[in-house]
């Protein structure tokens, strides 16, 4: 019908304005959540509430005081995740690990699997990598290397475990995955009390340091090239879910899996690659754990908690990234940005660390729940309104 | 028009997607007491318009009044409290709920459910317009043509006075179809205002108060209820349409398609295909008739290798194919058209391009590697527009962007621009309109004529009667036998009730002899 030509990619306009909702909603709960943690804050602080009984009388007093609360913690949180240079590269390397599984789940989630099991499979990263690190003697290139494709390998592994179950035998993957979760956990555990990790000369469940050569080389402060590999990492599940056959797959069967069968797509073959790649990129967020510099300058050595909770921060990463790469990257920045600043919060304005943690649960709660923000923010609701009917039927 | 008072307005309506009009400045009117029939090419813009007056998309321009007062509708729920019911071609109904709980949803009138009040509402009502139901059903055990029904108590338990009905008829059976157009008329007869919109001319002739046709998002006319099929056509394409399809005798080859003894069961192990042979040459058009549920759908499930066969056996061009996954049926060249192509054909969240390509994306021409070759796609799309006219204004939108009539050719022209050895093709034509059949059925001959084995399900007789060589008459999962294509209807029609084509046969002759001697 139509003899005008269309160019074979969606154009960058095109692009925004389908995508504006999504950014405006993201920067909108993100500004809605600070202003939440700055009400608790004031609630909290018993100096700064009990000046609100004077509210009436002297207004100033209250206001003011609550301004200086607010303020101080706010700007410390910003300085320390984008003040300095230093404060920008120690967001970076808090941002390496939570990409990297952050995309875990996020590739998971296009297939239409629920990888809760990013934990488990970081854990395995963390204790592979680690092992090469301390463990083996390589040239320094070489050595970084091969450290990096075992924590890769043994994640890979991990992951593909769950995927091969619920292939063959349906096993749901959010049990499967939980349970992997424990295992892996008691794994490491159980792997630090023996003498092929233990540190020489120390009783306590710590592995020795790794090499220098296996270490991520370091930039600047923190930042070391483990963050640009998760940069990478990123661009290559973009490439794999745009631009390749198996990504095709992969949201052919996430979006109906009926189809992808009648079409000839495999959904057990499908469920096994992804669970792969994804248990890979927890892996390799393992890795960064592992093989990253810490504010000293040097990796952590292996131990219970090296890799924290990466597995379970990357859900709330791949939410509010919607799945897509460049989401995650920049929603693993968000919060390597807020656990940098936090740190600094506490120590400058003595926020609990626990208020960060807060504003990440509500920054996901307001993406979660789009409506809430558009009811709250006026300037998106006649966006929402047109965009909210998705297409009709036939 | 002269100013109108009573019933039901549309004055103007313009509706955009972008730049693209789908409605432009649109005006309707529908009067209590009548149906009115929109008519329309695929993608002309009636379920667009529809959706305007149900509240579901917000129109650019124009206006909506019912009984002189100016209306806005928000959302479905505002279009509901000023008396308009929408029965969608696609149910909005939840499967897991029973028809009682299904028709207090959205209206539920506090924290306490009345499921009592809720069951006697459903019955009453069904009772009121003959529309038999069991309250407590879960939906998902329901054929069709009963969810159906539930749609249209739901929209009438609501006191609706205008009916909207987006394509009822393309997903029943003849028998169903009768069932519905009684209610229809009851309806009217009641006083309410009628919205009916099908692409089977039949229908139209049979039920219509007023025609109005849309043609591009514009309406271009009116017709009376008297006009014939042809002159319909004429109206809604713009050219004459030739409805029969001129097809050469089939020049049969080779037996391609080898069928013997096959058993397949459904899901709960009940055998629904029950031991079946038949064969099917290379350069015939094979018809599976019967009425739905008759086990057509497995069987053709069968052959693609989506469901498991239990025993017997498949053979396509000498090879085994018995246990073939639909992978290597596909690249066998088993093309595939299933019956409902929403939930087994078509990737609503997937774009046009990449619809098309469905089942051949990890091979060259588009495919290099792992790598998807973009711009092979994007031609191979925008080839396929023009050829089939898939009308729509950029082949990146999303399939769910797509009328459906156009998302039915989108799956048709994928497996027809393939190379194929056999064609499997479930209601092809469901949901295409007029113009549309005369082409594709004019596409599925020449595959025939390319040598192609064809197996044709639909419950369409016309459509048996205008494509088969033979007719492969199915009753609960067996073969009841294979006659040729003119044989007459009602002896088919025996068949498909179970009766043996001889005993049928004689059935007929003997009804036909004491016709006559009833009129001499
Ligand atoms: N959400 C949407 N976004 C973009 N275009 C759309 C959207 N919905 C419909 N269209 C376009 O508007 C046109 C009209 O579609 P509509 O569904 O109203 O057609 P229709 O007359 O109901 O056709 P059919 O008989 O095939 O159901 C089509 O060309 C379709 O591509
Ligand atoms: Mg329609």
């Amino acid at each position: 019908m139509t003899n005008h030509t269309v160019s074979p990619r969606p154009t960058f306009a095109g692009y925004l304005a389908t995508r504006w909702r999504d950014w405006s909603v993201t920067a909108s709960a993100v500004v809605l959540a600070l202003v939440v943690g700055a009400v608790v804050m004031i609630v909290a602080d018993a100096e700064v509430a009990a000046n609100f009984a004077y509210l009436f009388t002297a207004p100033g007093l209250a206001l003011g005081s609550a301004w200086a609360k607010v303020s101080t913690a706010y700007s410390a949180l910003l300085l320390g995740a984008v003040g300095s240079p230093l404060a920008l590269a120690q967001t970076t390397a808090a941002a390496a690990p939570l990409i990297c599984a952050g995309l875990a789940v996020g590739l998971a989630f296009r297939a239409g699997l629920f990888n809760i099991g990013a934990q488990g499979q970081a854990i395995w990263g963390s204790i592979l990598a680690a092992y090469v690190g301390f463990a083996v003697q390589l040239p320094p290139v070489i050595h970084l290397i091969v450290a990096v494709a075992a924590g890769v390998l043994g994640g890979a592994v991990w992951g593909g475990i769950v995927g091969w179950l619920k292939a063959k035998t349906g096993a749901h993957e959010v049990i499967v995955t939980i349970m992997m979760n424990y295992v892996a956990n008691g794994l490491l555990a159980w792997l630090l009390s023996t003498a092929l990790f233990m540190r020489p000369g120390r009783q306590d469940p710590i592995s020795p340091e790794v090499h220098p050569t296996a270490a991520f080389p370091v930039i600047l402060g923190q930042l070391h090239v483990g963050f640009f590999v998760a940069l990478a990492a990123a661009g290559a599940v973009w490439w794999l879910l745009d631009r390749s056959t198996i990504g095709f797959a992969i949201r052919a069967v996430g979006a109906n899996p009926n189809a992808a069968s009648t079409s000839g797509m495999s959904a057990a073959r499908t469920t096994i690659i992804t669970m792969t790649i994804a248990g890979a990129l927890a892996g390799l967020a393992g890795a960064q754990s592992a093989l990253g510099a810490s504010a000293t300058g040097t990796p952590v050595p292996l131990t219970v908690g090296l890799v924290g909770t990466v597995g379970f921060d990357a859900i709330t990463v791949a939410l509010l990234g919607r799945s897509k790469p460049l989401g995650i990257v920049m929603a693993g920045l968000l919060f390597g940005g807020l656990s940098a600043g936090g740190l600094a919060m506490q120590s400058i304005a003595q926020t609990p660390l626990t208020l960060t943690m807060l504003l990440q649960a509500l920054i996901v709660l307001f993406v979660a729940a789009p409506q809430l923000v558009s009811t709250l923010v006026p300037i998106l609701k006649a966006r929402t309104s047109r965009v909210a009917v998705a297409g009709g039927q036939a | 028009m002269s100013a109108q008072t009573t019933g039901l307005q549309l004055k103007a309506i313009t509706k955009k997607f972008g730049s693209f009009v789908a409605n432009d400045a649109v005006d309707l009117d529908v009067r209590p007491g009548e149906i009115h029939c929109l008519l329309g090419e695929n993608g002309a813009g009636k379920s667009t318009l529809m959706n305007v007056l149900y509240g579901l998309y917000q129109p650019d321009g124009g206006e909506i009044t019912i009984d002189g007062s100016r209306q806005h509708f928000a959302n479905p729920k505002q279009a509901m409290a000023a008396g308009i019911g929408m029965v969608h071609q696609h149910f909005m109904l939840v499967d897991v709920f029973t028809v009682a709980e299904n028709m207090i949803l959205g209206r539920e009138p506090g924290l306490v459910v009345d499921m009592k009040a809720a069951r006697t509402r459903v019955q009453e009502l069904s009772a009121r317009y003959n529309l038999p139901v069991d309250p407590d059903a879960t939906i998902e055990a329901l054929p069709v043509g009963i969810q159906q029904r539930v749609e249209i108590l739901k929209a009438l338990a609501n006191d609706a006075k205008f009916l909207i009905f987006d394509e009822p008829t393309a997903v029943l059976t003849p028998q169903e179809i009768d069932e519905l157009m009684i209610v229809m008329q009851k309806l009217r007869d009641e006083g309410k205002g009628i919205v009916f919109i099908t692409h089977k001319l039949r229908e139209v002739r049979a039920i219509a108060d007023r025609i109005t046709v849309l043609r591009r998002g514009k309406i271009v006319g009116s017709a009376e209820p008297g006009a014939s099929e042809a002159e319909l056509a004429e109206l809604m394409v713009g050219r004459a349409v030739d409805l029969s399809v001129d097809k050469a005798p089939a020049r049969v080859g080779e037996v391609r398609l080898r069928v013997a003894d096959l058993s397949v069961a459904n899901p709960i192990g009940a055998v629904v295909v029950d031991s079946i042979s038949f064969d099917v040459a290379g350069g015939e058009i094979l018809c599976i008739a019967g009425v739905q549920g008759n086990g057509q759908s497995e069987l053709a499930d069968a052959l693609l290798g989506n469901t498991p066969v239990v025993s017997g056996s498949i053979n396509l061009d000498g090879a085994d194919i018995t246990h073939a996954k639909p992978r290597e049926t596909i690249l066998a060249g088993v093309g595939f058209v299933p019956e409902d192509r929403q939930h087994d054909g078509f990737i609503g969240s997937f774009t046009i391009a990449e619809n098309l390509v469905l089942n051949r994306f990890d091979r060259p021409p588009f495919a290099k590697g792992l790598s998807l070759d973009l711009a092979a796609i994007h031609a191979n799309a925008e080839q396929l527009r023009d050829e089939f006219d898939i009308r729509t204004p950029d082949v990146t939108n999303r399939g769910s962007s797509l009328s459906g009539g156009n998302a039915q050719k989108v799956v048709l022209a994928r497996e027809l621009s393939r190379e194929l050895s056999l064609l499997i093709a479930s209601q092809p034509t469901r949901g295409v309109y007029v113009g549309a059949i005369e082409f594709l059925h004019k596409r599925i001959v020449e595959e025939r004529d390319k040598g192609t084995a064809v197996i044709l399900v639909s419950t369409e007789l016309e459509e048996v009667e205008a494509l088969a060589d033979r007719v492969l008459v199915m009753y609960r999962g067996k073969v009841v036998g294979i006659v040729a294509s003119d044989t007459p209807r009602d002896v088919m029609g025996l068949m498909m009730a179970g009766i043996p084509y001889a005993e049928a046969l004689a059935v007929s002759q003997a009804d036909d002899a004491s016709a006559g001697k009833d009129h001499s």
